[in-house]
């Protein structure tokens, strides 16, 4: 049970991708953690063994901001940019894109579903 | 592409002479100004400043943690008021 930063625990998975699994951890700080305890990136988390666990749990703890923490991090940033009045505060407030990407089309991500407007005019030749 | 460091954040000089010359003076009165893209130094804050928006100035009030932005980010230049609530179309 290898669980690291609170509730992850991916299982047979390589290190190297395993540790993706936690909020804040992608592939290149993956790498980064293994190269920093000298832990192969090809080994099965389940290989690994609790001396080794503990090494990684320790590299983390020390040198990254993950899940819970970064998340609030996150929040707190739109917060900030949301009491100030800035414009990208205003695009997070309606749930539109913030970083000047175009909204007649796409920008489905941030908002979501399709709903349809009734009696909307098609455009017609 | 990022400014380059070496150059430091732009703002319009005109306007950081008349904010200094303000916080030197104590004196506090709204700054007009059409440079959208000069940067909220740490000397504005407290002060008030009046941002064009494309039709008029929008007054600012500065605060702490504006510092870093531009002052263009704070008067928005569109104003959409919703969309139209058109009737139900007849049938054609």
């Amino acid at each position: 049970m290898a669980r690291i930063a609170g509730v992850d625990l991916p299982r047979d998975k390589r290190a190297e991708i395993g540790l993706t699994y936690i909020f804040g951890i992608g592939p290149t700080s993956s790498k980064e953690i293994l190269q920093m305890t000298g832990i192969s990136p090809d080994l099965r988390i389940k290989d690994l063994d609790e001396a080794q666990i503990a090494r990684l749990r320790d590299v983390i703890e020390r040198n990254y901001k993950v899940e819970g923490d970064l998340r609030r991090e996150v929040n707190m940033n739109i917060k900030r940019l949301q009491e100030i009045g800035s414009y990208r505060g205003l695009r997070h407030r309606r749930n539109l894109p913030a970083h000047g990407q175009r909204t007649r089309t796409n920008a489905r991500t941030k908002r979501g579903a399709r709903k349809t407007v009734p009696g909307k005019k098609r455009a017609r030749k | 592409m990022s400014r380059s460091l070496k150059k430091g954040p732009f703002v319009q000089a005109k306007l950081l002479k008349k904010v200094e010359a303000m916080n030197r003076t104590g004196k506090k009165a709204v700054i007009k100004t059409w440079s959208r893209a000069s940067t909220v130094f740490p000397q504005m804050v407290g002060h008030t400043i009046a941002i064009h928006d494309g039709r008029r100035h929008v007054p600012i009030y500065i605060a702490e943690n504006m510092v870093g932005h531009r002052l263009g980010e704070f008067a928005p230049t569109r104003f959409f008021r919703g969309h139209v609530r058109t009737e139900k179309r007849s049938a054609r």
